[in-house]
């Protein structure tokens, strides 16, 4: 039984990667580490539990890798995938320390396997976890509770006493009451606020609503009020997030992987007035799969949807719920309730605006619309034969770009530039830190083992409280 | 659609991960669903067979229960795979044994051994039964040698015709060509796969029984079952050879090949079952096919009797309790053959034949010629 009267040396708020290697860091230098995770034992993690790999440096290839990424490659990337909204000293830090991850994760149990299947485009960069992200999450756990690190399920964090940047106690909701957790020092990794509808709706009004949340119900961002409350400085575009087009039946929350859909470069997407909107084939799907979100957003009541033809339905991942299938342009309308003259005037339009060209799809083919608007500038087909196909999609919420400034340390910084006491994060809640805006896939569990080990490292030697 | 509703669910569940496929690394399972978009009944029930149910996929899953898309894939393919067992038995009519199969191969066990015991006592010598008896030929007194290589023979061979029976309609439902069977790369690759329970470790960390924590030893004590039969197998093919090639008859002194190998053998099935029993008593519910709780328990009976037996046959040989362990062992044994289509003994052979054929899908992804 976890003893809640005890001090702990360093108390860990959060229970995903980041949280995780934060705790086993901080054990393994020595110190008594309890960490608070709010959800259930089986919905530990957040939204770790939907990833799959990370992206670490390396300068050769591996068992498991199929080819060097260096230092300088990944800085680029970052650079490019963020426009540079980046703070450059402590990215490349991270990029440097993440060269040792590979190793340190896979010595606390995490095991990894070559790229996933219909991700070979990351063989070389990324590592993945063999049996995905859950799979991480127990092998970490596992290896922190044989350390002696103890794990408290259930255990909101509703209040924080911080005075002048120097963590004093958490108060933990047990049940019907509640207990009050001292410690020498604080990791927070308890993510971000995307499952916050009402904080989402600061910045996107009523339209976030009809978002959906990808991960878990648990990021409500609690904690990172808390913090910037009390005097933290905040860091990244609190009115951005990650949003990308999921299927319109994803559940609220928890959906994870299978519901995203990657056919939007081989049809036309259409919002509910059967209206095309973007240029569905501007460039490769991967490069182009996170601004759907916003677009879709952008549209009235939030929904759009894909329409594509038999030709195309075996051309992309398949994913969990299964398409809308018509013999007819119309029929399909129908069963979307939308106007099938419509539909069919804007697949008729688009039908009449493809030039001939040579499909390919594993590259940035001549296949094209002239003289429509907007265009589809790649892997245009007219789509004419039947049965037809749709999905319909709505945004779909990974994370936020709001959280709290740290320095190299993992050490939060306070809004009068102060350095905290005692006060560390890592993970989702700094991630703005390095990744301004943007995504690169895995980086978000790179931040969050380089940032959590260094954190909790850091919290140990500085359990001042 | 689907022939049963556990096949639906099969479906909707391949469907689901499919488009996860994080772990598609565990196991043969998923590779081979990767080969595929729609899954039709034979799909499922080769993909259930290939299934070692070493719970890895449910311990790491994001949507296993109490998640709402419950995604449950050893439980599933478990059941699917007791259903398949039951779907091919031959002759059809005997297919009503899988439905409460601890049950009906207790009875069956029992009877056996009932008949065994009444013919001794009806047919053998009572002076011969109830006294003890040395040298060579001391069992063919109580039972004559010809006799038992009848009965015994006529039982192995009708388990093997109704076997052959079963492996061909599996063989037909899954879609396979008969051709498959004659590949050597594909069957070598099998037994390999097959004889090191490559498939039976949880992805490399072991398996998952109580929770997600890896700490599971059934492979090791399956090598202990699986083996120790082999080796009481060979025992008793050696015995024969001794039999009929050199005219040395049972029984043998415990130095010679056959009382080694069937020693052996015999300590193997009597830790395996053991293991494998207290491993499924522990074992988390929720990935528990308890329809086929009865099938696995009556298996892993039979085994360690037919164990016991044999080893308490071997010390009491000498004095007068041989003449009734003897029945007592036959009988076992007896039902041990006669039961082999209608049990879990069949779930090797299913599994093996799924291997060959992953075996031959996966060397056909790797040149190229089958694309997911």
């Amino acid at each position: 039984m976890v003893d809640l009267t005890k001090r702990y040396d360093v108390l860990v708020i959060g229970g995903g990667n980041a949280a995780l290697c934060a705790a086993i860091a901080a054990r393994r230098a020595g110190a008594t580490v309890l960490v608070l995770e709010a959800a259930t034992k089986f919905y530990r993690g957040g939204n770790t539990r939907h990833t799959r790999n990370m992206r670490c440096a390396h300068d050769a290839a591996t068992d498991t890798l199929s080819g060097p990424y260096y230092e300088d490659e990944f800085f680029d990337d970052l650079l490019r995938v963020t426009g540079g909204e980046t703070n450059e000293a402590l990215a490349k830090m991270m990029i440097h320390e993440s060269k040792e991850m590979l190793t340190w994760i896979a010595e606390q149990g995490v095991r990894f396997q070559p790229s996933l299947g219909g991700t070979l485009s990351l063989g070389r960069t990324n590592s993945f976890f063999l049996g995905g992200g859950r799979a991480m999450l127990n092998a970490l756990y596992l290896t922190a509770e044989n350390l002696g690190v103890d794990v408290l399920y259930e255990a909101e964090v509703i209040g924080m006493e911080i005075e002048n940047g120097m963590f004093l106690s958490a108060r933990v909701k047990r049940g019907e009451g509640h207990a009050d957790v001292r410690a020498g020092s604080l990791v927070t990794a308890a993510g971000g606020f995307e499952a916050n509808k009402e904080w989402l709706e600061e910045s996107w009004g009523p339209a976030a609503r009809n978002f959906l949340i990808r991960g878990t119900p648990h990021n409500r961002g609690t904690i990172l009020k808390m913090l910037l409350g009390a005097g933290v400085d905040k860091i990244g575009d609190p009115t951005q997030c990650h949003a990308v087009a999921i299927d319109a039946r994803a559940p609220q929350y928890d959906g994870g992987i299978i519901t995203r859909l990657d056919c939007v470069v081989f049809g036309i997407v259409v919002n509910k007035h059967c209206e095309r909107f973007y240029d569905e084939g501007e460039d490769v799907w991967p490069k182009r799969y996170a601004i759907w979100g916003r677009l879709v957003a952008g549209q009235p009541d939030q929904i759009g949807y894909i329409v594509f033809d038999a030709r195309s339905l075996e051309l992309f991942m398949p994913s969990c719920f299964p398409p809308i299938k018509a013999d007819t342009i119309g029929e399909l309308a129908q069963k979307l309730e939308l106007d099938p003259a419509a539909l069919e005037k804007t697949v008729t339009d688009f039908n009449d605006h493809v030039v001939p060209g040579t499909f390919d799809h594993t590259q940035l083919d001549d296949c094209r619309t002239e003289g429509l608007t907007p265009p589809k500038s790649h892997w245009a087909r007219r789509i004419e034969q039947a049965p037809f196909y749709a999905y319909p999609v709505r945004p779909g919420i990974t994370f936020t770009y709001l959280g709290v400034r740290v320095n190299h340390q993992s050490r939060m910084m306070m809004a009068d530039g102060k350095p905290s006491v005692n006060m560390f994060a890592a993970g989702e809640i700094m991630a703005g830190n390095v990744l301004g805006r943007g995504y690169a896939a895995g980086i978000g569990m790179t931040i969050g083992s380089v940032f959590g080990r260094i954190a909790g490292r850091e919290a140990a030697a500085n359990a001042r409280n | 659609m689907h022939a049963t509703d556990t096949l639906a669910e099969a479906d909707r569940l391949m469907t689901v991960c499919n488009s996860c496929r994080y772990c598609e690394g565990l196991c043969a399972v998923f590779p081979a669903m990767e080969l595929r978009r729609d899954f039709a009944d034979g799909d499922l029930n080769y993909l259930a067979n290939l299934c070692h149910s070493c719970g890895a996929c449910y311990s790491d899953c994001q949507f296993s229960p109490p998640h709402e898309f419950n995604v449950n894939v050893p439980l599933v393919l478990a059941q699917a795979r007791t259903d398949s067992y039951a779907a091919y038995a031959w002759p059809p009519a005997f297919s009503g044994l899988f439905a409460r199969n601890g049950l009906a191969i207790s009875i069956i066990a029992a009877l056996s051994v009932a008949v065994f015991i009444a013919g001794f006592i009806g047919w053998a010598d009572p002076k011969v039964l109830y006294t003890a008896q040395t040298g060579p030929g001391a069992f063919y007194r109580v039972m004559p040698h010809n006799t038992m290589a009848l009965i015994f023979g006529a039982a192995f061979l009708y388990a093997i015709v109704a076997m052959v029976m079963s492996v061909r309609m599996f063989w037909k439902d899954i879609g396979e060509p008969a051709s498959t069977l004659t590949e050597g790369a594909s069957i070598w690759q099998a037994v390999k796969d097959a004889s090191t329970l490559r498939y039976l470790d949880g992805g490399g960390v072991g398996c998952m029984n109580e929770d997600e924590r890896p700490n599971d030893n059934r492979r090791l004590y399956h090598h202990f079952t699986f083996y120790g039969f082999m080796l009481c197998f060979a025992a008793t093919s050696t015995a024969t050879l001794y039999h009929y090639l050199l005219g040395v008859e049972a029984p043998y002194p415990w130095y010679d090949l056959p009382v080694v190998l069937g020693t052996l053998g015999g300590i193997g099935l009597l830790i395996g079952p053991v293991g494998l029993l207290a491993a499924k008593f522990r074992r988390d519910p929720a990935v528990m096919d308890k329809q086929r709780y009865g099938m696995d328990v009556a298996f892993l009976a039979m085994l360690f009797l037919t164990s016991l037996t044999g080893l308490l046959l071997l010390v009491l040989r000498e004095t007068p309790a041989m003449g009734m362990l003897l029945a007592v062992h036959l009988g076992v044994v007896f039902s041990l053959f006669i039961t082999m289509p209608y049990g879990k003994f069949v779930h090797g052979i299913y599994r093996f034949l799924a291997l060959v054929r992953y075996a031959k899908e996966k060397r056909m992804m790797e040149a190229g010629e089958l694309t997911a």
